[in-house]
């Protein structure tokens, strides 16, 4: 794992997120259109519910069998022509690419929207090395030029509003005319496409990441709107596909049943505008394509996930539904959860990845409200897998200590009725002493609620001892 | 399991209120009138010594507490035809995550399994088992939030607006996205403030944008927290449990008014 882990900071990443007026002007506006869509794609689609039991289920049979497949798949690759390279880490991953750009001389690569690109730090690693990655999706590009990493796994972009990309692209294209008109979305995707055609002809490597891999055939999937990633893997002269171990399908129909789910429920489409299927390097009678094809397999903890209470997460088709149905991350934006995946996924995913000492804030920054498990199209237990992290951190006495106690001061009385009548009585007693006028607007120990909110004082007696009273009266 | 109950059968059922740590410790009224409406449908209501469900200790990944919490309430409510609870986050604890803590201990699993067959969110009951629509009045405009755990992991939305709607007197008006989050999320208010206070300041947005009087829920948690923040901004939007309307109680000072 190479890129920074900023995760233990979820607190202090959020209150800037909060504050910081055009991330919220900009999560303002996402917030709606992705649920809108995504309810209308599903409500045509009759046989959604259905369709997502099929791909659970399809998708637990493959992480039983996950050596097989994975076995399969490189056999097949190899028969038509591809190589792979098996990457236990991030690190291996990046010096396997670099060895494949090295000895094609390669001086810019261009790349495709990829998130496993992310987790290794590619992009940094190849700079380092001399060599220049350009990213090609239209919101990579955006955020490369800031200098910036994706806050969201299929909008990487989403932070920003159209106002910073036209500044951006003003500052990093001085060569275009300064009184251009970019007031409108198509105008500035005309422009980032218009800077990118010499890239794609100059790139001698391509990098794609890949939706899936098919075992029977050895091809990699893409999807993608805006036609990229064509260019970056049929235009150069390698074509590196860099993906994780899970991604893995055993046929055609099976990554059909996936992809019926995933532009669905990622953005409302009923299909991607291009989903394109890559075996092998170009051969004889092809027109086109790349003169070798490569496929990394990383694999960064995930076989550790297997057989264990986090193997459900290795189900994700990353189609980012959680992070656009779940409060938090509408608060928050993708930057604060501080690593490379955001939301409800991000929250499990990056402790089993980076380990729970640097990822155990993700799982507890949940209001468990459920809306992330309703919508996954491959019904993850996100709640369940985030409690089953926050069991792990109870067990290794990780959580701050004030919860801590606090919470094994409740236990103890609640543990004793008895003495939990007393105790309870009394206090309530005294509150409403303090809340004579309905509501407290600060309280002792609980400066985290008064901060923003009143305390509804109690009504005095507990319900038990009233109850108790009106037995005694009857 | 949900079978009505017979009107001519000669017992009636006999109900353990299982009121929540909130409820018997902030807002009894909320315990008074859920034992009214049970009473009123024909039931025997009784309250065994009890604290807490033990949600915050299994939320907090504390499953050791969790389990002895729920092995005592398991013990206190075990005598009862039905157990009720006016809450849906604890109702869900009780139901769905009582037979996963005693997964594979063959002496509670049983115990814990027959407890969360009987057990009920009051609206459900009263909606769905009973198959009673009570019988009371209330002058104004109302708005119901949808509480997560309850609508979630429950099904709970159409039972509190039927009941509500034979509420003479009372106006139903939805709010925008009653069924999204207020932020309260337990321990996580505390835990995260600053994104808690941003939550639930988009719902009282909505809420104060309803128009309606009066905002009901059905879990004091989130009540709590939306109505401390109405209140924190100066609203007279009054708060109450869905349980102190049905009941005929919503004359009482709201939450976070001051006891006459």
């Amino acid at each position: 794992m190479t890129q920074a882990v900023n995760s233990p900071y979820f607190n202090a990443n959020a209150r800037k997120a909060l504050d910081d007026a055009f991330l919220q002007k900009a999560l303002a506006r996402s917030e709606k259109g992705f649920i809108e869509r995504r309810k209308a794609a599903v409500e045509k689609l009759p046989e959604y519910d259905a369709l997502r039991d099929s791909a659970r289920d399809l998708k637990d049979h493959i992480l039983a069998h996950l050596d097989l497949y994975l076995e399969a798949y490189e056999k097949n690759v190899i028969a038509s022509g591809g190589h792979v390279h098996w990457a236990a880490t991030a690190e291996e991953a990046n010096e396997i690419i670099l060895g494949i750009c090295k000895r094609l001389n390669a001086k810019t690569v261009a790349k495709g929207k990829s998130m496993i690109s992310e987790e290794t730090g590619l992009n940094a690693y190849l700079e380092t090395n001399g060599i220049r990655p350009v990213e090609t999706d239209l919101g990579e590009y955006i955020i490369q030029l800031r200098g910036e990493t994706p806050s969201h796994l299929i909008a990487p972009a989403l932070h920003v509003t159209k106002e910073q990309i036209e500044a951006d692209f003003r500052r990093a294209h001085v060569e275009l005319p300064p009184e251009r008109n970019l007031d409108e979305p198509t105008s500035l995707l005309a422009e980032a496409r218009a800077m990118l055609r010499d890239k794609f002809l100059a790139a001698e490597v391509g990098i794609t990441g890949a939706n899936f891999l098919i075992a029977e055939t050895g091809s990699s999937v893409i999807v993608t709107n805006e036609g990229n990633g064509d260019l970056t893997q049929t235009l150069a002269k390698a074509h590196i596909v860099i993906s994780s171990i899970e991604k893995v399908v055993p046929t055609r129909e099976d990554a059909a049943t996936f992809l019926r789910l995933l532009a669905r429920t990622a953005s409302g489409m009923d299909l991607s505008v291009y989903t394109t299927f890559s075996t092998g390097a170009r051969r004889e009678t092809d027109p086109d394509g790349p003169l070798e094809y490569h496929v990394v397999l990383l694999d960064n903890g995930r076989s550790n996930m297997l057989g264990g209470k986090f193997q459900e997460m290795l189900r994700c088709i990353r189609c980012g539904a959680c992070m656009n149905h779940c409060p938090v991350f509408h608060a928050v934006g993708g930057h604060a959860y501080g690593w490379v995946y955001p939301g409800p996924m991000g929250a499990v995913l990056t402790p089993s990845l980076v380990g729970v000492e640097q990822g155990g804030q993700l799982p507890n920054a949940s209001t468990f409200c459920g809306r992330c498990e309703e919508v996954c199209p491959v019904r993850i237990p996100l709640p369940k897998l985030m409690r089953n992290w926050r069991e792990r951190e109870f067990e290794r006495h990780l959580q701050p200590a004030a919860v801590r106690y606090g919470l094994g001061l409740w236990a103890a009385f609640a543990k004793r009725p008895a003495l939990y009548r007393a105790a309870t009585s009394l206090a309530m007693r005294t509150l409403r002493l303090f809340g004579g006028k309905g509501r407290l607007r600060q309280l002792p120990l609980a400066s985290g609620w008064t901060r923003y909110r009143d305390f509804p004082a109690p009504q005095g007696e507990t319900f038990q001892s009233q109850w108790k009273k009106r037995g005694t009266a009857r | 399991m949900s079978e009505p109950i017979d009107a001519a059968a000669k017992k009636p059922p006999r109900v353990g209120l299982f009121a929540t740590c909130l409820v018997d410790l902030i807002r009894p009224r909320v315990g008074f009138a859920t034992a009214k409406l049970l009473e009123d449908a024909g039931c025997t209501v009784e309250v065994p010594q009890q604290t807490c469900c033990g949600q915050p200790a299994f939320n907090s990944g504390d499953r050791k507490t969790a389990r002895e919490l729920a092995a005592q309430a398991i013990e206190a409510f075990e005598p009862y035809d039905y157990v009720v609870l006016p809450s849906g986050s604890c109702a869900g604890q009780v139901s769905l995550h009582y037979p996963e803590l005693f997964e594979g201990d063959a002496a509670w699993l049983p115990r814990a399994k027959r407890l969360a067959a009987k057990t009920f969110e009051l609206t459900a009951f009263l909606s769905d088992v009973l198959k009673v629509t009570p019988k009371a009045r209330f002058e104004g405009s109302v708005t119901y939030h949808d509480s997560c755990s309850g609508l979630r992991e429950l099904g709970i939305a159409a039972q509190p607006r039927k009941l509500l709607a034979n509420v003479e007197g009372l106006d139903l008006i939805e709010m925008k996205d009653p069924h999204v989050c207020c932020g309260f999320g337990g321990t996580f208010c505390v835990k995260y403030p600053d994104v808690s206070n941003k939550i639930v300041g988009k719902k009282t947005e909505n809420i104060v944008a309803s128009g309606a009087a009066t905002l009901l829920a059905g879990d004091l948690g989130c009540l709590m927290n939306m109505a401390g923040k109405l209140s924190r901004e100066g609203s007279k939007i009054k708060v109450r449990h869905v349980a102190e309307v049905l009941a005929g109680m919503g004359d009482a000072p709201a939450i976070g008014e001051p006891e006459r």
